[in-house]
């Protein structure tokens, strides 16, 4: 018999990216409210979570594509890149820099070298939070 | 940075440079690309030698590297130093000439990963040379035993390669970490890495007055021994011999075996003039001379005899410069120093000739087994000329080097023998008499070496190729060192003053009276050293007549040296060993390991409780506690409790949620919002976590344990509890009492001008600690990539990683 999470469906699409908006939400707002990359990137991860959980594993992994293996070591690099970039500068390693900048319509807007550090944080909690549920939950044995 | 730094550095560029090369130009030899860097160097260096009125001024040439400790790139050439540069670079070229023909340009060769690893070693080694520096000279010094691991293991798919590469690496590096750890005491001493200034700083001082000294002068020894394969640590040197013939040649036997040679030449002029030193390397060389001389009687194997010659010959150039820091004392001793600078040239002239040939040997025939050559001489007559000159010199015959340093290495061991200071006069008639019986075992195995490879029967049934002389190409290296053997025999002062004068000065620099006067020839008159060699000859062919009656004998039935059963059986048991450990510990089960770090936490923190006398109570200032903490932290505490009564394994896991969701309330209330949220966060993915492990966990079962098993993880649980709340005690009380301003203050005032964002928490993660976080984000990837591979592998019972 097959049964229709028709309910369940229905509101992880809604839900689902509504976490998410708000996870990025988190991100950004880090620098100044609560939030950041690590909050953020754990938010991510439940509202994917939630989607392999309402959908079966299979379907989701055929819309999301990554393999979150690879994603780790990206984030690793993001962070450790923006570490090095200070020694360019002749300052130690992960010396962060910010800069205030008025755009057009955004108003004054401060831009940091922090923020691609967090994005590397960001990303690296997402995926060692996907791979290891993802792995056990795929483990059949 | 100077031409000297570039010039050390160059090698490891051309070794970025040679996969490009061997991609790009496949069809050409990599080598014919490779050879331009050492030639170019060796006749830079050419340049600097001190004829026609050019002088060498050595002195330091500074590029600070980490100034802050002391550590500076620093490159200092004097007359050692240069001599060593010269042998790596001219020997480099000449072996990189032989390898192109050596080593065919083949498919399936990787040409590639050779001349990476030779242009490693090379740059290694000029800077183990050049270097001023003690901390330098260890990261070049356990690059060169990296590079010569490597290169041993160049046919890894050989077992024995393999062996020979392991062994060279632990025996070689494990000398390395005790000379850095002499490095370190040298530099407790004197506040300096750099080996001029401790030199001179040990001029100044009594040696005897610093207890440190001994401890430091043993380590570096132990760290040159183990490289400069002295007894017992020689054993890793015939192993080595798997590597390809040019790097036999260039390596182990005229390069890098010699690092620890230069090592102590470097050190003399710091240690020399004490009795320990002098003892040490002069009975540790002679003893590694007579050693390698004997065993390389038994081998069967052209190289394994010419890695045994290697040995001995090492030994009696550590020998000498033992003997010679006697000069310290009576300048008599000088000529034991002239004759070890003397003989490590030739050494590595004639030596390295006859690896060479060895090589051609082994490529033309397919064998290097003496019990199956013989008759080459009409075959490979370029060849055996060469090899002629090699062994003639190499037993010390004249008129070639060979003759002219052995009978200074004669003369230095009877002067010093006679000399009446450090107690010479009790144990130095041995010297004359060790170096004679070992002359004789060199004379010895110089014969066999020679009679069974080119005289006898020519036995084309045992070899696995017809047996034809050697192409041009491979004969050139030999030929050009075979020819410095004739010239350096027939006019040895070419060397007196352009190498051997400067090098002395770098090696005994403070000495009074040195003999400026070099001058080396072959007619002394009929005194001892003649009557010696003479002895050597008639004995040695003598025993080598008769060798015939001796073979069958057990000594000569054991070609491999005893001390490698030690050495196999260290290394098993040191597996065995550590396996066992790591079984007791490991016992798979997550409460144990939670017991380990427990308790010691416990001990830890007890300890310097009661060590500092850190525990204080002092309830001032504190602040009220409202009712809703009072109602949180009793429900907490009630839950926590009631967690070891729950049988079953849903309630136990929402009781720790429960726990979770409370702790975040806390933090809510402790207004910590960045707190709250990420646990909120982590309690949810938890229980994501905990559905899918579900499916997979057993029945909960109840455990029935020994009473004495609760009663001591009841007392590991509360002695936790207590110290943990202690802790909490004591940082408010010392708070007060010893007037600590918190941390904190300070993230306040500055996370808004110096890192530009007003959340603090998160300032803190990305920028003040930002390396802290750095590294936990690398323990997560590191703990999820174990969770795949604990999943993926499948482990079956009774298997093991």
């Amino acid at each position: 018999m097959r049964t229709n999470f028709l309910m369940l469906h229905t509101i992880t699409r809604i839900v689902s990216f509504i976490i998410l908006s708000f996870s990025i939400y988190l991100f950004f707002a880090g620098h100044n409210n609560p939030g950041g990359g690590f909050i953020g990137g754990l938010m991510t991860a439940t509202a994917l979570l939630l989607l392999y959980i309402s959908f079966d594993i299979k379907k989701i992994k055929k819309a999301i594509p990554f393999d979150y293996s690879t994603i780790i070591a990206i984030g690793l690099l993001i962070a450790i890149v923006t570490g090095l970039n200070s020694l360019l500068f002749g300052d130690p390693f992960l010396t962060q820099y910010f800069e205030y900048y008025t755009v057009p319509v955004l108003g004054e807007i401060e831009l940091t070298t922090a923020l691609p550090f967090d994005l590397g944080i960001y990303l690296v909690v997402v995926a060692v939070a996907l791979l290891s549920i993802l792995t056990i939950a795929e483990d059949d044995s | 940075m100077t031409t000297l730094h570039y010039l050390v550095l160059a090698p490891f560029i051309m070794a970025l440079l040679v996969p490009f090369i061997y991609k790009g130009f496949r069809h050409i030899h990599t080598g014919w690309f490779v050879l331009a860097l050492p030639l170019i160097l060796f006749i830079y260096l050419l340049s600097y030698l001190p004829i026609g009125g050019n002088t060498l001024n050595p002195e330091v040439m500074v590029v600070p590297w980490v100034p802050t400790l002391g550590i500076n790139f620093a490159i200092y050439l004097d007359g050692l130093s240069l001599l060593f540069a010269l042998l790596i670079t001219g020997i480099g070229t000449l072996v990189v000439l032989y390898s192109i023909f050596y080593i065919a340009n083949k498919k399936d060769e990787p040409l590639n990963n050779f001349y990476v690893y030779l242009m490693m070693f090379m740059g290694a080694m000029l800077g183990v040379v050049l270097s001023d520096n003690l901390m330098v000279i260890y990261v070049f010094w356990e690059l060169t035993s990296l590079a010569s691991a490597l290169l041993i293991a160049y046919w890894f798919h050989k077992e024995k390669s393999r062996y020979g590469a392991q062994k060279s690496m632990l025996i070689t590096v494990t000398g390395g970490f005790a000379m850095l750890a002499g490095f370190c005491l040298l530099y407790i001493i004197t506040g300096s890495f750099s080996i001029q200034e401790i030199i001179a700083y040990f001029g100044q001082i009594d040696l005897t007055s610093e207890v440190l000294v001994i401890p430091a002068m043993l380590l570096i020894l132990l760290g040159a021994f183990t490289k400069s394969a002295q007894f017992p640590f020689h054993i890793w040197l015939p192993d080595a011999m798997e590597a390809p013939t040019p790097v036999s040649a260039y390596l182990h036997s005229a390069t890098m075996v010699k690092a620890g040679i230069y090592l102590v030449a470097r050190f003399t002029p710091v240690f020399g003039g004490l009795p320990e030193w002098f003892w040490i390397i002069t009975s540790f060389g002679l003893l590694t001379l007579i050693w390698g001389s004997i065993s390389a009687v038994r081998q069967t194997d052209l190289k394994g005899i010419l890695a045994f010659s290697t040995i001995s010959q090492l030994g009696l150039i550590m020998a000498l410069f033992g003997l010679g820091s006697a000069s310290f004392i009576d300048n008599i001793a000088e000529v034991a120093i002239i004759a070890a600078i003397f003989h490590l040239i030739n050494h590595a002239t004639f030596k390295g000739s006859l690896f060479m040939v060895v090589g051609i040997v082994d490529h033309e025939t397919g064998t290097r087994d003496i019990r199956k050559l013989g008759g080459l001489m009409s075959i490979m007559p370029i060849t055996f000329t060469i090899s002629i000159i090699g062994i003639a010199s190499m037993a010390g015959l004249p008129p070639f080097n060979g003759f002219l340093s052995k009978e200074m290495f004669f003369t230095g061991v009877l002067d010093v023998a006679s000399l009446n200071i450090f107690n010479i006069q009790t144990w130095g008639f041995l010297f004359p008499i060790v170096a004679w019986i070992a002359s004789v075992f060199t004379f010895v195995y110089c014969m066999i070496m020679f009679f069974r490879t080119f005289t006898g029967k020519y036995q084309p049934e045992k070899l696995e190729k017809e047996a034809h002389e050697a192409p041009i190409g491979l004969l050139i290296s030999p030929i050009v060192l075979a020819s410095l053997v004739v010239i350096f025999g027939l006019f040895p002062n070419l060397l007196s003053y352009s190498m051997i004068e400067p090098a002395l000065h770098a090696v005994l620099p403070y000495t009074v009276g040195l003999d400026n006067y070099i001058n080396i020839y072959h007619w002394h008159g009929l005194n001892t050293e003649l009557f010696m060699t003479i002895g050597v000859v008639l004995f040695g062919s003598l025993v080598f007549i008769n060798l015939k009656r001796w073979q069958e004998s057990t000594f000569f039935l054991h070609e491999r040296d005893p001390l490698n059963r030690l050495y196999d059986g260290g290394l098993d048991g040191l597996v065995a060993g550590s396996q066992r450990v790591t079984n007791v510990q490991l016992t798979g089960l997550l409460r144990d390991y939670f017991v380990y770090m427990m308790v010691f936490m416990l001990i830890l923190l007890g300890w310097t409780f009661f060590r500092y006398d850190a525990m204080q109570f002092n309830f001032t200032n504190v602040s009220e506690i409202s009712p809703y903490l009072w109602i949180i932290t009793l429900v907490l505490m009630a839950t926590t409790i009631s967690i070891p009564f729950i049988q079953h394994r849903v309630t136990s896991i929402i009781a720790v949620g429960v726990i979770g969701f409370l702790i975040a309330l806390l933090f809510v209330v402790f207004r910590a919002p960045d707190l709250a949220l990420t646990q909120l966060l982590v309690e949810t993915v938890m229980v994501v976590l905990f559905l899918l492990c579900f499916y997979h966990l057993p029945e909960l079962r109840k455990e029935k344990f020994k009473p004495k098993f609760r009663f001591t993880n009841l007392v590991i649980s509360i002695g936790m509890g207590a110290i943990v709340t202690l802790l909490g005690f004591s940082a408010h009380a010392a708070r007060h009492s010893l007037n600590f301003s918190p941390i904190s203050q300070y993230f306040v005032e500055n996370s808004k001008p110096l890192a530009g964002g007003y959340n603090m928490v998160n300032v803190i993660l990305v920028d003040f600690r930002g390396l802290d976080t750095l590294l936990e984000v690398l323990v997560l990837g590191v703990a999820a990539l174990g969770i795949v591979a604990l999943i993926k592998l499948k482990m079956k019972e009774g298997q093991d990683v």
